[in-house]
């Protein structure tokens, strides 16, 4: 199936050009809440595993920074992808298709929360730490949103680099080195993104394709979105054993590894051997709740440890 | 839209713009305090 290299559905005439009727929450929206959420906490277990301490207030600030760079990146992707998004059912209500968040305020709002992010990260931290907050923000806006998204079906796999980054600022916010556990927590939530999205991406398929992003479901076909699931999810149950044989977690992590891995890899055999939308549907959810608890029990283990 | 919503929109944006630029304000004294008091 060929696609065209840059889809353009909306001239500017389709955007209003007037922000009056936005309100507070429209802006909040830019910056994907959801996102946020998951942005925010992996950062936060990455900062709590941290061999040193710093000031409880200078990692909220950190912690902040990270959210408004997570932010700041969200927002531009939707003022680029504003084209695709009026177009999918899914993402039609978000500010600027509705029309109440004018693209070229929503641009503004992009770039002033990228630029304090990294300046707050770098004054309260180190420049390691805002010099990756900077990197992530430009590998999400630049090389994912801009350029793999509407070029090829490997976009989600290489521009889940992207959403990897939080743990590893966390942690060199706190310790102002890189090591190899934050980029073991790095490499999970890599590896983790294919299957998370290719399950959203299996049930809104013809959103996906009447906006022609060339997703896998689109430009391979159901089968093939569903064998890369199973080998994805496979990756990521044996990755999540990986802090275990470095002597980084206990028995809590190691059970909670083994529960949560048993249980995605049920789910993706089921998007595999039935098929249909609840699958799907169950198995995207799941993920989710799956790095959620996964770094959660990192972070019980890591607390257990010091107390047992 | 009209323009009675149209002022209550910018209200709301304005009390929300101010919120954050006192909260930054607080943010960067806070900053000052632990580093310089650190």
């Amino acid at each position: 199936m060929s696609l065209p290299m840059t889809p353009a559905y909306a001239s500017e005439a389709s955007f209003s050009q007037d922000s009056s009727l936005a309100t507070p929450r429209d802006f909040w929206l830019l910056m994907k809440p959801g996102v946020l959420s998951l942005v925010v906490f992996t950062a936060f277990v990455g900062a709590i595993l941290a061999p040193s301490t710093i000031h409880p207030f200078v990692l909220l600030v950190a912690i902040l920074s990270i959210t408004l760079g997570a932010g700041g990146a969200a927002a531009f992707n939707m003022w680029y992808d504003r084209d695709i998004d009026l177009v999918m059912k899914r993402t039609r209500s978000r500010p600027i298709p509705a029309g109440r968040v004018a693209p070229h305020d929503a641009l503004t709002f992009a770039s002033l929360l990228s630029v304090t992010s990294v300046t707050l990260m770098g004054l309260a931290t180190n420049m390691l730490a805002a010099g990756l907050l900077a990197l992530s923000i430009v590998y999400y806006t630049f090389f994912y949103t801009a350029f793999l998204k509407r070029r090829t079906p490997q976009n989600i796999v290489i521009g889940g680099g992207a959403g990897a980054f939080p743990p590893l600022i966390g942690w060199v916010a706190v310790t102002g080195e890189i090591a190899l556990l934050p980029l073991v927590l790095v490499w999970l939530i890599f590896i983790w993104t294919p299957s998370h999205f290719w399950a959203l991406a299996l049930y809104r398929s013809s959103d996906y394709a009447n906006a022609r992003v060339p997703m896998l479901p689109v430009t391979h076909g159901e089968l093939s979105t569903k064998r890369h699931i199973i080998v994805y999810s496979i990756l990521l149950v044996a990755s999540a054993f990986i802090p275990v044989y470095l002597g980084d977690f206990g028995v809590i992590y190691a059970l909670s590894a083994v529960l949560l891995g048993a249980a995605y890899l049920l789910l993706a055999t089921k998007v595999w051997w039935i098929g249909g939308e609840k699958p799907a549907i169950r198995l995207f959810l799941f993920s989710i709740a799956y790095l959620f608890l996964l770094f959660l029990s990192m972070v019980i283990d890591h607390v257990g440890a010091r107390f047992l | 839209m009209n323009k009675e919503q149209k002022d209550q929109a910018q209200r709301s944006r304005n009390t929300a713009l101010g919120l954050v630029l006192a909260g930054l304000v607080i943010l960067f004294y806070g900053l000052a305090i632990v580093r310089v008091g650190g």
